[in-house]
């Protein structure tokens, strides 16, 4: 197997685009990844887009043919792409079945995209759609939401652990702190627990400011074997780890409501295979769908105890600065989260983070990072761990 | 949901059929037509839970999801079945009723319906269980 | 060979709206129309409540308090003027939902407010004659009455299921006889597709309920050789608390004889449940040996009355289910405009 290296990266604005189709955004990305890697049309063996719902979103099914299509790789050049779909961790799966092509020695350089354009269809309709990633037959038709979902995780884990609404509002108070930093992200402004608290509710307890929006955006990473990437930068970022790990489709048949146990398995599959520690991590951009899914990445990944997930975010130490800054992007919560674009956003941040390219929410002297994107209520969970060092 | 794909599970729904499996004697609601434990070498069989149970997490929606919005606001939760398993409902109390460790017990209800002139779901909810 | 009831169930929403609360948003005088109706407060189904699920809440009741094989049940007839689907039955609903698929006849009646008595008759008749071991009767309604209108104070929710059997050992209560007088008489009716029923005011009193309870009443007592004085309990339909009392009275039972079934003014009109629930409250508390007397009026019109009597097997099987009074006690109350709410009177998607 061998070693994969990302060469180059690139996040279209985040935020409701209006003006832009989904294939516009996912073209902007493919084509700034290539720029920044420096590779030439003709070098690309292959592409994998991540992509959750095109068929709900924007009534349109085949993605993979249609971004090589109006990337201009598929008319002269023909060069494969496929859609990879795991809900709201297609992205980060794009990314993995990428490394794959690349590690097996089939492909050299390869496009891991993710693209979502959620906007062209009303709020509600989009809500209806994100919640095909759960149960349909068993939870969505009893009414349940994706708020609904992690509404019950969170008052479990308040309930187990004592977890308060103003830990779960400081995860959001910090998220769009980093935000405001972040050139990308659909909200820069702001906010502060008691606005978060006084926000209306959705599903109690999560209240809106407690959510990720609706997010139109896409991203792309160039991937080449780590043998030939410094033909294409100086600054190739090394891929430690790439992990997976299934769960429960439904929420009420998990092990512990409290536990995403896919993120932990991917955790530890990532920690093997990197030969790390969650001490050796010196940042993550986890899933924070909602703040409740940060405390329980933080846990679950192994940077607090089982249940302090809360009290660590209180404390500061997941801010930039802090012991372990989490989503220095202003994760899925200010940055915004186009569902299938998503796990690849986290790796473009986590690359930037590790070039020394985040400006004002530079984390210092950041060597290595970790991504985990989730897909569902915690059925998928897609970890990667990338280094400077090979 | 349509027509054929509610009306499949229309028994498991309204008199909460569910499977257990034999050899392992694991319960399952929603039922699986496969156990997870035994996998090829279980044997599934049909089971009617009591629908007794217990109340593990709650919220309580105010944002519907399409289809509900006449509801709001309504309580959903996962309940624990004292036979094992655990399913996601919608309870029926007022907001301020709903406790974790609530008892439960089965009601006939309209889960939804497909707009006006589509065809009426039903199926069970859960009420508390006072006595 | 005896035919009879061996076992019933009722259901009632737990919620209720009062008459004050109704008048105020109309200007009415609460006070008036209490003591004119002699109504107090109404059930009210819950969001995702109708007559289905409300049938199938009585069926099931009135199955576990027997605890029969709910397989015996030959026939299911629910008897409502507000079934959820124009056409197809809410009686396979809860067929399906009591457990007594695939073998069985099963049909919805419609017959305004004595639907469910008829469906009480069809089943004497087809457990009589051996078609069927057991049959099930409903009457169920989330009654319709448009904003506004005085049916409006009255319409409410709930409903009542029997179990009609004729093995001695299982009846609670023996029907010694049914008699009915139907005519044409155009006093009440809903038209397809309209939301809300019509009905001719005045003209519903006299040529529509007293000429059809007492036509039917009469004939019953004539043909059974029966007076008031050898009935314990009485039952008539119930549109409000005054037209039970004013026909009992003209028919010579006494006060004390209605009390007991008289649940309207707590309740409403559970149209197709109406006179079935006062039976039902009756068998709440009757000693073995009573009997009672009971007639349902349908508009359209048409009366049917029964002459019942209580066995020793009530008292075996009348704890294993809730109560009429139960099903009254400790209701939760809710204003107009959530009562509007529950009703799909407010139109949101
Ligand atoms: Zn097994």
């Amino acid at each position: 197997m061998r070693d994969v290296a990302i060469i180059g990266v690139k996040n279209t604005n985040f935020g409701e685009q209006w003006d832009r189709s989904f294939r516009d955004v996912v073209v902007e990305a493919g084509v700034g990844a290539v720029e920044d890697a420096g590779v030439v049309g003709e070098k690309i063996d292959s592409m994998f887009v991540g992509n959750m719902s095109g068929g709900q979103f924007v009534e349109q099914e085949h993605i993979g043919a249609l971004i090589a299509d109006y990337s201009g790789l598929a008319k002269d050049m023909h060069v494969p792409s496929t859609r990879v779909e795991a809900a709201c961790a297609s992205g980060g799966l794009a990314l993995r079945q990428g490394i794959y092509a690349v590690a097996s020695g089939i492909d050299d350089i390869v496009i891991a995209a993710g693209a979502e354009k959620m906007t062209d269809v009303p709020s509600p309709k989009a809500s209806s759609a994100l919640a095909a990633a759960a149960d349909r037959e068993w939870e969505g038709i009893m009414g349940a939401t994706f708020p609904g979902l992690y509404a019950m995780i969170a008052r479990l884990h308040m309930h187990k652990y004592g977890t308060k609404s103003e830990q779960l509002a400081e995860v959001a108070v910090k998220n769009h702190h980093n935000g405001q930093f972040n050139p990308i992200a659909q909200y820069k402004s702001p906010l502060t627990v008691d606005s978060v608290l006084g926000s209306i509710m959705v599903a109690d307890p999560l209240h809106i400011f407690d959510c990720s929006p609706i997010t139109d955006g896409a991203s792309a990473v160039v991937l080449a074997p780590a043998d030939i990437a410094h033909e294409y930068t100086d600054t190739p970022i090394y891929v430690k780890a790439t992990a997976q790990a299934s769960d429960t489709i439904a929420l009420h048949d998990r092990r512990d409501i409290t536990t995403l146990d896919a993120s932990v398995a991917a955790g530890k599959r990532a920690y093997e295979m990197a030969k790390m520690e969650p001490k050796d991590i010196d940042l993550v951009e986890v899933h924070d769908c909602f703040t409740i899914a940060e405390i329980c990445a933080i846990e679950d990944l192994g940077f607090s105890k089982k249940g302090e997930g809360g009290i660590v975010s209180m404390n500061g130490e997941t801010a930039i600065g802090g012991r372990i800054p989490v989503n220095t992007s202003g994760g899925l919560k200010s940055c915004g989260h186009p569902v299938g674009a998503t796990g690849v956003k986290q790796a473009v941040e986590i690359v930037e983070q590790l070039r020394g390219e985040s400006g004002k929410r530079q984390v210092d002297g950041a060597e290595i990072g970790m991504t985990h994107n989730v897909g569902g209520s915690g059925a998928t969970a897609v970890v990667h761990i990338l280094s400077r060092d090979r | 949901m349509s027509v054929p794909r509610f009306w499949r599970k229309q028994i498991a729904r309204y008199n909460l059929v569910g499977t257990r499996c034999k050899k392992c004697n694991e319960y399952f609601y929603p039922p699986r037509n496969m156990c997870p434990g035994c996998r090829r070498e279980g044997e599934i069989e049909d089971f009617k839970f009591t629908g007794k149970g217990e109340v593990i997490t709650f919220t309580v929606i105010h944002t519907a999801a399409e289809g509900f919005e006449n509801q709001t606001p309504y309580v959903l939760g996962i309940i624990k079945l004292n036979e094992g398993p655990s399913l996601t409902s919608q309870i029926i109390c007022e907001p301020e009723e709903v406790k974790i460790g609530m008892k439960v017990k089965p009601v006939f209800r309209k889960l939804g319906q497909a707009g006006e002139r589509g065809m009426i779901y039903y199926g069970t909810k859960f009420v508390p269980d006072l006595c | 060979m005896s035919v009879g009831i061996i076992s019933y169930g009722a259901y009632v929403p737990k919620y209720r709206i009062k008459i004050e609360d109704i008048a105020r948003v109309w200007g009415d005088d609460a006070d008036i129309l209490k003591s004119g109706l002699m109504v107090n407060e109404k059930a009210v189904p819950d969001v995702d409540e109708d007559a289905a699920t409300i049938a199938v809440e009585a069926a099931r009741a009135a199955v576990s308090r027997s605890g029969i094989d709910a397989q015996r049940i030959g026939a299911v007839y629910t008897g409502s003027e507000s079934h959820p689907y124009a056409v197809k039955p809410t009686s396979t609903i809860v067929a399906e939902a009591t457990g007594t698929t695939p073998v069985l006849t099963a049909a919805d009646f419609e017959f305004a407010c004595k639907a469910g008595t008829a469906a009480v008759q069809a089943c004497m008749g087809l457990v009589s004659s051996g078609m069927i071991d057991l049959g099930m009767a409903i009457g169920a309604d989330v009654s319709q009455g448009a904003p506004g209108d005085a049916l409006e104070y009255t319409a409410a929710a709930g409903g009542v299921a029997y179990i009609i059997g004729n093995k001695e050992s299982e009846l609670v209560a023996v029907i010694e006889d049914t008699y009915s007088f139907t005519t044409d008489t155009p006093d009440f009716w809903r038209r397809e597709g309209m939301p809300y029923p019509e009905h001719g005011g005045r003209f519903t009193g006299e040529p529509g309920y007293f000429k059809h309870v007492t036509g039917a009443a009469k004939g019953l007592m004539d043909k059974l050789g029966t007076k008031p004085e050898d009935y314990d309990y009485a039952v008539f339909h119930q549109p409000n608390g005054k037209f039970p009392v004013r026909v009992s009275k003209k028919l010579g039972f006494s006060r004390e004889q209605i009390e007991p079934g008289l649940v309207v003014p707590r309740l409403g009109n559970t149209y197709s449940g109406s006179c079935m629930m006062g039976i039902a409250a009756t068998l709440d508390q009757a000693k073995p040996g009573d009997r009672i007397f009971a007639t349902a009026f349908g508009s359209g019109a048409g009366g049917d009355a029964f002459s019942i009597t209580v066995t020793d097997r009530i008292e075996e099987i009348r704890n294993n289910a809730a109560t009429v009074e139960e099903l009254l006690a400790n209701p939760i109350y809710i204003d107009y405009a959530r009562y509007a709410k529950h009703k799909g009177k407010i139109k949101v998607a």
